[in-house]
């Protein structure tokens, strides 16, 4: 039973104005900081009384300029620790040329969610079902990370360590999230499995990013979601169809490969046999909407 | 204690407020303006939905402290001169209300969807207002009375 207290405990509140004021912040109260965004996973979670409660909010949106969507010199898509999702939602630029990015977005929670909650703060909450993260793991998009000590690039695929946690450690704040340019002739998708068509959780989330020409696929990237400690790339399913000419058999080869990569457990919204099987079935039907025409 | 500076419904208010207390908190407490619902306290229902800078958000979900500078609207900031605002018109002409509890959420929700678009598909109201719990009964009368609204910004 989840005792609901709906107050928040007593915290404090800081808002630096510097990335270098942060930074010293997260220092200074180490593990008894909390990064505070969008806060739409943290207040609920504090609400619950399902973490303990930190000395100190460290609120990011005292700095200017977070917010950002770029793609300035056309290398690579760059979104600031601000970004909401309902700005990768609306933004052009994603739509054009990352519409994976905007159709996960647009599927997760509500507006006014969407509104505050960022897609750094669901990629650090790390909920195995984070709906931005199995796209962001098929574009092979990077997490920069910085300290006081200085910054790392961390592949996303290395970023994730098992349910909520990540590499991100205490005195460091994820500042940017990269995605490298689209190869062309590139589609994705991403098939999100749940019971009602909104506010809802994935059951399974499925991302495929493939690049195909002539019939031949020059390269995929399968990400799965909700079906592991943490989402996951599905690369023995990968390979299977890497370089080959696309069939049906092939296909289907894949998607049996994926679901036998995850890793599924059973809980209150799905067991693990049904995941597992919903993980070849969305597999199969993301890799033939990317190559329908 | 925090001081903020706050704009709601175009009044300015400077306050004191506990760094631990929400919008809503400072809203329906501080401000006395209990049009807002305390529904979830989770950012599920909707019901403490009001429009800040623009953009609706859950005013459980949002500290106090972090609304300093920021303009709020609320279901008490739509009537004009006595005059209510077109969603309240439209929602009361189709009965889109049954106890009234999610019903100031979903007048905001409405305006801010419509203020952004003005002629929204049925799909999009759907998808739009996923966020706004009606406990009650079903949509369709909130639905009908979204569409009313439409047709009213036609004229």
């Amino acid at each position: 039973m989840v005792t609901l207290y709906r107050r928040l405990p007593r915290v404090e509140y800081v808002q630096p104005k510097t990335i270098e004021e942060l930074l010293a912040l997260r220092a200074q109260y180490a593990g008894k900081g909390a990064l505070l965004a969008g806060g739409t996973d943290l207040m609920p979670k504090l609400k619950r009384r399902e973490i303990e409660a930190p000395g100190c909010l460290i609120d990011l949106k005292g700095i200017p300029d977070l917010a950002y969507i770029s793609n300035a010199e056309g290398d690579g898509l760059r979104i600031g620790a601000l970004a909401t999702l309902r700005a990768i939602e609306t933004s052009a630029l994603i739509q054009a040329t990352y519409g994976i990015l905007s159709q996960t977005a647009s599927s997760m929670a509500s507006v006014q969610i969407r509104n505050r909650g960022t897609v750094a703060g669901n990629l650090c909450n790390a909920v195995p079902s984070a709906d931005t993260a199995p796209p962001l793991l098929a574009l092979d998009a990077t997490a920069k990370l910085m300290s006081q000590k200085g910054e790392r690039i961390v592949p996303l695929d290395d970023f994730f360590i098992g349910p909520n946690k990540t590499v991100l450690s205490d005195d460091e704040l994820l500042v940017e999230i990269q995605v490298p340019r689209v190869l062309p002739h590139s589609r994705g998708v991403y098939l999100k499995l749940t019971q009602r068509s909104s506010m809802e959780l994935a059951v399974v989330g499925v991302a495929v990013m493939v690049s195909a020409r002539n019939g031949v696929c020059e390269n995929i990237k399968i990400a799965l979601g909700a079906v592991a400690p943490t989402p996951m790339r599905a690369k023995r399913a990968e390979a299977v169809l890497r370089g080959q000419h696309f069939s049906e058999e092939l296909i289907e080869h894949t998607a049996r490969t994926a679901a036998e990569e995850s890793r599924p457990i059973d809980d209150h919204r799905a067991t693990q046999e049904y995941r597992r099987d919903m993980v070849e079935v969305l597999v199969k039907r993301a890799v033939i909407e990317t190559i329908s025409p | 204690m925090k001081q903020i500076t706050v704009t709601v419904n175009g009044t300015v208010y400077e306050l004191q407020v506990k760094s631990w207390a929400t919008l809503l908190d400072m809203i329906r407490d501080d401000l006395g303006l209990t049009g807002t619902k305390e529904g979830c306290g989770l950012g599920e229902c909707g019901a403490c939905t009001v429009i800040m800078d623009g953009k609706t958000v859950n005013a459980c979900l949002v500290l106090a402290p972090e609304a300093d500078g920021k303009e709020i609207i609320t279901i008490e900031g739509l009537s004009r001169g006595g005059q209510f605002h077109p969603v309240q018109e439209a929602f009361m002409e189709q009965g889109g209300i049954q106890c009234g509890f999610c019903t100031p959420g979903m007048i905001l929700s409405t305006k801010a969807l419509l203020d952004e678009n003005p002629n929204p598909t049925d799909e999009e109201i759907r998808r739009d207002m996923a966020g706004n719990f009606c406990r009650c009964t079903g949509y369709t009368k909130i639905f009908e009375s979204i569409k009313a609204a439409v047709r009213k910004g036609d004229t």
